[in-house]
């Protein structure tokens, strides 16, 4: 079992759609946010994922396909 | 007793031992160590530190090491230059500029970070260090390594252009080209981080790291004799440095070396990539990820991890936050360069024109005593200005010739 801490960040537009949700009946990971700030019009969560490897990573190309900026719980650490 | 109690979440306040951690593992905010200031009190003072090396180490009470220092001796103690013309240029009675262009040993001011970064993983007992960077970053940690001998791997976007990596490769780091985009090398460098137990200096090393730049407070308030000044621009990248100048100047103050601080704190940024001035412009804490497009490449980071804090910092202290354009960076590099005579990289050129922006708005007063940060060498990113400085004039090798030229 691996787990990931990433920052997700949210699109106006999909605010209102239970995406964390989704991803915990599509795909066999288990989520459990630690942080958020959602509000009307934008909105992060810093979720941690925990599964097999393979599926946190199809979970997170979900995320990315759905159109959440998926980052590590670091943000850039290209400096 | 000793002057660091360990490690802190800034978000939740979990204490933590002071080990290789960055994040709390209850909240996920980020770590910064912990330090207990009234046992430094007991031990600092304006002439231990006066008396000190002539370096940032002078300030080792301050920094988050537990022993001497090892790695960067030289680092640091830039100078703080009186810039009567850029001053008068700009309508400002009493300007000064820090000077970290002339940084030991890599020129910019990632020298104070890595120093600290390098010194504290050696007593953390790693043998080997590692970084995630397109230029300044992996210069100095390549360098820090090398003095050190310490095995170092420097991470870097497969389509960085290889004049950027030189200023590493000279040091014989491992250098690493990670092929795809922005955001899939940041990913994987986070992943590495997780699964090696190596310093990476900007991840789990992040919280003593990033305390090396509290020493241009230092030296500035020193350099003033031992006083803040009334306004300071910062570039801002993951606005650490930012921040952590805030942090210096308050803690000396909190120590008894210097009065209250009443120094605004500014922000310099480029317009394509400003997501921590767009949230101060639009007046909200959230600070929106963007997709750098700027020639001040150094300093863009399009989701800096702590823009929230640097945002923070520039409202506590009544400052502002400013972008400027391309054009304008490259006209801040000249202007610096033609009044001062100081070569400064691209992130130097937004500084000087958002502080120029700063004044024309009357955000600074002309008879502020403003400090501009200037933070890397214009040699590094010669290719910005390139087309903009001109070329020599052309002569035979004729005395007849030059006169000619002269009388122009």
């Amino acid at each position: 079992m691996a787990s990931v801490k990433i920052r997700l960040t949210f699109p106006e537009d999909k605010i209102k759609e239970p995406i964390i949700y989704n991803i915990g009946h599509e795909f066999k990971v288990v989520t459990n946010i630690r942080r958020a700030d959602v509000r009307e019009k934008k909105g992060w969560v810093d979720l941690e994922v925990t599964g097999e490897s393979s599926e946190i990573e199809k979970a997170v190309e979900s995320l990315k396909t759905k159109g959440v900026k998926v980052d590590p719980i670091e943000k850039n650490v290209i400096e | 007793m000793s002057k660091i109690k360990g490690l802190i979440c800034r978000e939740c306040g979990k204490e933590y031992p002071a080990e290789p951690l960055h994040v709390c593992e209850f909240c996920f905010g980020p770590l910064e160590v912990n330090y207990n200031y009234d046992w430094i009190k007991g031990q600092i003072s304006r002439e231990k530190i006066e008396k000190g090396p002539k370096s940032l180490w002078r300030y080792i009470d301050l920094l988050p090491v537990v022993g001497e220092a090892t790695v960067g001796l030289y680092a640091g103690l830039t100078p703080l230059i009186r810039a009567h013309n850029l001053g008068k240029e700009l309508g400002l009675d009493e300007l000064y500029i820090k000077n970290d262009t002339v940084n030991h040993p890599t020129l910019s001011f990632k020298d104070r970070v890595v120093s600290v970064a390098l010194t504290r993983a050696k007593e953390l007992g790693f043998d080997t260090v590692a970084c995630a960077s397109t230029g300044n970053l992996a210069n100095s940690v390549a360098a820090h390594a090398a003095e050190a001998r310490l095995k170092c791997f420097v991470f870097i976007p497969g389509d960085l252009e290889a004049g950027k990596i030189l200023g590493s490769l000279i040091y014989q780091p491992t250098v690493v080209a990670v092929n795809g985009n922005y955001d899939d090398v940041n990913r994987l460098c986070s992943e590495i981080a997780a699964e090696y137990k190596w310093a990476f200096v900007n991840i789990n090393i992040r919280p003593y790291y990033a305390e090396g730049s509290k020493t241009l407070a230092y030296e500035t308030a020193e350099q003033l004799g031992w006083m803040a000044p009334d306004h300071v621009v910062v570039p801002a990248a993951s606005g650490s440095l930012l921040t952590k100048i805030w942090k210096g100047f308050n803690e000396l103050e909190k120590l008894g070396l210097i009065d209250k601080v009443r120094t605004k704190v500014s922000g310099a940024q480029a317009e394509g990539c400003s997501p921590i001035a767009t949230a101060f412009k639009n007046k909200t804490d959230h600070v929106k990820p963007v997709k750098p497009n700027t020639i001040a490449k150094s300093i863009a980071i399009g989701n800096p991890a702590d823009g929230y804090y640097a945002l923070k910092a520039v409202k506590e202290s009544g400052g502002a936050f400013d972008t400027v354009t391309d054009p304008e960076v490259v006209e801040g590099m000249k202007l610096l360069a033609k009044t001062e005579g100081i070569f400064a990289e691209t992130a130097g050129g937004v500084t000087v024109s958002v502080l120029k922006k700063l004044v024309e708005q009357g955000i600074i007063k002309k008879k502020d005593r403003t400090v501009a940060y200037i933070t890397g060498n214009g040699l590094k990113t010669q290719e910005a200005v390139i087309n903009a400085v001109g070329s020599p004039v052309r002569i035979e090798p004729k005395l007849s010739a030059f006169e000619k030229i002269l009388k122009k």
